[in-house]
């Protein structure tokens, strides 16, 4: 991989055969999660009458999809406030099947775009941006996953069980880095 | 958020700091997390909301530096929408009333 480039209108990056492995299977993941997760929404006649999807009212128990899914509020874990609860269960309620829509889309152009032998990838800036949101939330569920924190050191120790999968996180935060550059040049 | 890059701080004009807190009634905060770029979040500030490079970046340094930002306010259905989308881009977003 190198730098992503912008020439115009088209960003240009470039991923060899494992590094599109890489991308494809971990964006597949986080897609297979989500639409695990939208298949849980309760099925209701009025739903389909009205074509007002409702999601799940609570949050979900998997720390992964509840960093890709926050509440509303900001809700204290002691002792949260009945009224804010809620309040963020109806919030969640009726804006989940889009943010789920919006995550599994971003999840699909990316599948589209990267070429699962590797090779050249080249992007309108729209796809340039839900390029951008799709490693974004890799890079939250692969930090969510290995309990990263501010100061994360560039290695591990060699005998901690997370110490290989910090070089992908890594990797990553790099190639989002550049595409930010790229789209924002 | 991670990757720190020198910013230097910049005055920016408190647009709409003015406004009686009645007439914006809800917030949506922003608050820091680990994962998040520092230049992502600058790029998510200026696409969502059409601020200028320099406000958005002062925003995401005041996530870095406090722990949490407001970066928008007004109306529920308006600060509903806010954190929406800032939940599509990946950003620990939540909202609140004014105090």
């Amino acid at each position: 991989m190198k730098k992503w480039t912008r020439t115009g209108d088209q960003v240009l990056g470039r991923f060899d055969r494992q590094e599109a492995a890489v991308v494809r299977g971990l964006v597949s993941q986080i897609q297979d999660m989500l639409l695990a997760r939208a298949e849980e929404a309760p099925q209701d006649e009025l739903a389909e009458l009205t074509g007002i999807r409702t999601g799940p009212s609570t949050p979900p128990d998997d720390p992964i999809l509840g960093r890709l899914l926050p509440d509303f509020h900001r809700l204290d874990p002691d002792a949260p406030d009945p009224a804010e609860v809620d309040s963020a269960n109806a919030l969640r309620s009726l804006h989940e099947p889009e943010l789920l829509d919006l995550k599994t889309g971003v999840a699909a152009v990316v599948l589209q775009t990267c070429p699962p032998d590797g090779g050249e990838v080249r992007l309108a800036l729209e796809q340039a941006e839900a390029w951008l949101s799709a490693l974004n939330d890799v890079r939250l569920a692969l930090g969510t996953a290995l309990d990263v924190q501010e100061d994360m050191p560039d290695e591990l120790p060699p005998d901690d069980p997370r110490s290989p999968h910090l070089g992908v996180y890594h990797w990553l935060t790099w190639v989002q880095e550049t595409l930010v550059e790229a789209v924002m040049n | 958020m991670t990757t720190p890059v020198e910013h230097e701080r910049t005055q920016v004009d408190p647009a709409g700091e003015e406004v009686r807190s009645e007439d914006r009634p809800w917030q949506t905060l922003v608050w820091n997390d680990p994962v998040n770029l520092m230049s992502y979040v600058t790029y998510v500030f200026q696409k969502l909301f059409g601020y200028s490079r320099d406000h958005a970046t002062k925003l995401m340094l005041d996530v870095h530096h406090k722990g949490r930002a407001i970066v928008s306010s007004g109306t529920k259905d308006k600060v509903e929408a806010d954190v929406a989308k800032l939940h599509a881009a990946g950003l620990w977003a939540t909202m609140q009333r004014s105090s």
